[in-house]
């Protein structure tokens, strides 16, 4: 609903009165409805569960036993050593053990099948700056990047917003389980083409958001060599790879490059975070990973817009360096990643609902399709609003994230406790139960 | 010219100059990082004197820190707050912590403003602070004035990603470098008659590198002119804590509560870098009196959203209404005492600086040191001070100062000790060249380096790029 806004006598940019932060779209409008109204277990049961927040809750006990137990290392705590050259750390380059921590984090995550290097980890904050930076790095005004739908709402603001570059969708749909083929690549080329659009590179989420799946080799291999025909960049959001159930069941481009001895790796760039692995979304921690130095060298300079706080390098440099830690970190949270996923596909089958088979991520991707009134936008839109206002649940309805076939929704399980899933996964069946009974007595008429 | 590789593979704006790291100044930082000055191990280094960071009162922090365990998440009595920190990724900030800088900078200007903390708007430093606010008012293209000299990383934090141009205004020793009418009439006019869009003013208040403050009759002046030409002011006042004397700072927001203004136009960029001597915190604030902006800003702030871990910690500093008084009242006296050491020393050797009162440099004047009144002679000198005083200073030029021979000194980021050995090396230095123009200025002055400009192509990332000099200046 957009907001009439007196306009000042003097006007402000292009850029300001556009309506490119993509704030009036339902994904958002979801979350002022759960504001107004936010499920409590105490104060408020019948309130709106947030299953649109891809926030992960799971393992942050293992984060505060790591700093209970560790507070000497982590804090400038008794006698605040380390605090002056910490608080006039300003460095671009970032805190070197920093960037080394990152660098291991990123290998163990990947079983250790590919090596970082820490002076090519550019640190932003958060990934939200990470993929507008690149963005401004690879693409002039005007021009496009393509990327596979369904893809994360965020983007349409993230790398277009003060770029001024378009996003070009490559389509993909549920006759092969989403998966990007090389038709699909080529088409949304020629598509950008036929618009006298310059395509600058190709940016996949993987895993992938919303989908909750990671991409196949063949697949990774088949992108690769389209990037490199087409000579354009590859960027690859890879924040969710630490939230894979199964460790070897995650490919990163990284492994494809290496494999390749690094032939034409100069155009490929890889965004990580520690918001969604670490449950950490509020410390702003975003990193570049770049096999282009000149990219490097760039996005170095331009992080001087976006630095990690030094007092947060410092606390988590200490935490992901400490192997041990680390190590069990990773494992435990895939694990009960992998429970809470189980328990809500479980859930869902058993009030009649199926979603996409997943293997990673904060969220399942769930076909309403049969219920559909109309199998069209508006109509996955009414039935989003059922569950909003009368369901009382926020998830994300597929138009948000561009996926071109109507009836499919996000649903985020890992930010809340097992307790208000289970009440979630009561309301769901609840309403489903009242269609098919409404649907029996309609058709026994 | 055919496109090399790059042109053709990255952006623009990835291959232009105006990140701004491609001058000579460059130099000055090498020297320094080759051959740094240390008190014990290396006191025949370079000392620092190009860098503008306060470090004269981290033992307050510090022991507020000590006494304040519960401020930290990582602390025995402060880790149960850590995961509702951890993940508060709300692009309006917390509340306690809008407040308490909203406390802060109304403390700042001696309590004769407030602020609204829902005007308090976060970024990634005041470099972040700069971007945004120009996101916000100004097309590619557009034109910002900007009185000269001015700190030197304005044109990339207000122009490489934004691709809005600065126009100098030009101030000159003529008056104290005093921004007068004339001058601001007679940018703006040249700028229309290039068919230039002019969108606003952005200036500091205090000023870097003069290290002066706008008095009232300058400052309701500039918010005629805005008013008049219906622009947009951007006062950048990320130094009105370090002010160490008078006459007192005046602030924009206190001129537009006595005198007629259209409030839409005003926007305050601050951050807790110099005052505070945090700038490895990046904690950048923009705060305009433009309820669009302020809702634009704001989400543009995800881009640079200040930690959560920083805004606790602060947020719970910053409300200690007794540390911040006690803070503002200590920084203004060592400030003062360090100023005066320094200005008194140079004194000594006939060396003057403009009169100034506030920030952490002083505006050295060396022009009777020059052979001639040119930009050559000036980078001449520069170089001489570097190789052989060993002191990295500041010269004019980089601050676009279209007078030759001004030197902007830092004194607040060393020890005092090191303020002793500075003084030194410039008597010496001194004293030599009054030998030296008894007999005729040398002009076969021994470089130790030569003055290339920057190759870019060299640098490899695996060969650690030096620091940007920017982020400090």
């Amino acid at each position: 609903m957009a907001i009439e806004i007196e306009q000042p006598s003097v006007g402000l940019s292009k850029v300001a009165v556009s309506d490119t932060h993509g704030e009036d779209s339902p994904y958002f409008a979801g979350w002022k409805a759960y504001d107004e109204n936010p499920y409590d277990e105490l104060n408020n049961p019948s309130g709106v569960i947030q299953m649109g927040l891809a926030e992960n809750q799971v393992s942050f006990d293992l984060l505060e036993a790591f700093l209970e137990t560790h507070s000497e290392a982590s804090s400038w705590g008794k006698g605040a050593p380390g605090f002056r050259e910490n608080a006039l750390f300003q460095d671009y380059h970032g805190l070197l053990s920093f960037r080394k921590a990152m660098a291991s984090f990123m290998e163990q995550i990947r079983g250790g099948r590919a090596k970082f290097d820490p002076e090519r980890v550019v640190l932003t904050a958060g990934a939200t700056a990470a993929n507008e930076l690149l963005t401004f790095i690879l693409a002039d005004p005007g021009d496009a990047l393509l990327v596979p739908t369904p893809y994360y709402p965020g983007f349409d603001r993230d790398l277009r917003w003060r770029t001024g570059v378009k996003i070009v969708p490559i389509h993909c749909d549920s006759s092969n389980n989403f998966q990007i083929t090389p038709q699909a690549l080529e088409a949304a080329y020629s598509e950008a083409e036929a618009m006298n659009i310059k395509v600058r590179g190709v940016l996949i989420t993987n895993p992938s958001n919303p989908l909750g799946v990671t991409i196949q080799r063949s697949v990774l291999e088949e992108i690769f060599d389209f990037v490199t025909r087409k000579n354009i960049h590859l960027v690859s959001d890879e924040i969710y790879s630490g939230s894979v159930f199964s460790s070897s069941e995650f490919i990163s481009i990284a492994e494809i490059l290496e494999a390749r001895q690094y032939k034409n790796s100069e155009r490929v760039h890889i965004v990580y975070s520690l918001s969604k692995d670490l449950g950490l979304p509020g410390f702003r921690v975003g990193t570049i990973y770049s096999y282009n130095d000149k990219v490097v060298t760039t996005a170095r300079r331009m992080s001087s817009f976006t630095l990690i706080s030094s007092q947060t390098q410092y606390l988590l440099a200490s935490m992901l360096s400490n192997k041990e830690f680390t190590e069990n970190y990773i494992k435990t949270n895939r694990e009960r990643l992998r429970k809470r996923y189980n328990m809500i596909i479980e859930g869902l089958r058993s009030a009649g609902i199926e979603c996409l088979k997943g293997n990673a991520g904060l969220f399942c991707w769930m076909n309403l399709s049969p219920l559909l009134e109309k199998p069209t936008r508006e109509g996955e839109l009414t039935l989003w609003n059922s569950m909003l206002h009368e369901v009382k649940l926020n998830i994300s309805p597929g138009s948000s994230c561009h996926c071109s076939e109507p009836g499919w929704f996000r649903v985020c399980f890992a930010n809340m406790s097992e307790q208000t899933l289970e009440v979630a996964l009561k309301r769901i069946h609840t309403f489903m139960e009242k269609r098919e009974r409404v649907r029996n007595l309609i058709s026994s008429q | 010219m055919a496109l090399t590789k790059d042109q053709q593979l990255l952006s623009k704006i990835a291959t232009n100059d105006r990140h701004g790291e491609n001058s000579p100044y460059f130099d000055g930082w090498k020297a320094y990082d080759n051959n740094p000055y240390h008190p014990i191990n290396n006191r025949e280094g370079v000392i620092q004197m190009g860098l503008a960071e306060n470090q004269l009162c981290f033992d307050l922090i510090q022991k507020w820190i000590r006494r304040n365990p519960k401020a930290s998440i990582c602390t025995a009595e402060g880790v149960h707050e850590f995961k509702n920190i951890a993940i508060f990724q709300d692009y309006h900030g917390f509340k306690e912590f809008r407040q308490a800088v909203a406390n802060f900078m109304g403390k700042a200007r001696g309590g004769r403003v407030t602020f609204d903390p829902n005007r308090i708007v976060m970024s990634g430093g005041a470099t972040g602070a700069n971007e945004t606010v120009m996101f916000c008012l100004a097309n590619p293209g557009d034109a910002f004035l900007v009185p000269s000299p001015c700190y030197p990383a304005f044109d990339r934090d207000c122009g490489w990603r934004t691709g809005v141009q600065l126009i100098p205004v030009n101030c000159d020793s003529s008056n104290n470098f005093l921004i007068t009418k004339a001058a601001l009439e007679a940018a703006y006019e040249r700028a229309q008659q290039d068919n230039i869009n002019v969108k606003g003013l952005i200036m500091a208040n205090p000023s870097n590198p003069l290290g002066t403050v706008l008095d009232r009759d300058t400052l309701r002046s500039l918010v005629s002119f805005v008013n008049e030409k219906k622009i947009h002011l951007v006062s950048d006042e990320i130094y009105a804590a370090s002010v160490f004397s008078t006459p007192s700072f005046i602030s924009v927001s206190e001129i537009i509560e006595e005198m007629e203004c259209d409030r839409d136009l005003i926007h305050i960029v601050y951050s807790l870098s110099k005052d505070m001597g945090l700038p490895g915190f990046r904690v950048g604030i923009v705060y305009s009196y433009n309820d669009a902006v302020v809702n634009c800003g704001r989400k543009m702030s995800s881009f640079g959203l200040v930690s959560s871990q920083t805004q606790h910690l602060l947020a719970s500093m910053l409300s200690d209404d007794e540390f911040v008084d006690n803070f503002l009242k200590e920084n203004s006296e060592r400030l003062a005492k360090r100023h005066s050491l320094f200005t008194k020393g140079l004194e000594k050797v006939g060396i003057t600086c403009l009169k100034s009162n506030a920030g952490l440099f002083v505006w050295m004047d060396l022009r009777r040191l020059l052979k001639e009144q040119t930009l050559e002679s000036e980078m001449t000198l520069w170089r001489v001070i570097i190789s052989e005083v060993k002191l990295n200073v500041s010269p004019g030029s980089s601050f676009h100062c279209s007078e030759p021979g001004w030197f902007r000194v830092c004194f607040a980021n060393m020890d005092d000790d090191t303020v002793e050995v500075a003084l030194e090396r410039i008597r010496i230095f001194v004293e030599k060249q009054q030998v030296k123009s008894k007999r005729k200025f040398q002009s076969n002055l021994k470089l130790s380096f030569t003055s290339r400009r920057y190759d870019e192509s060299v640098m490899s990332p695996h060969m650690m790029s030096p620091r940007s000099p920017l982020v400090r200046a």
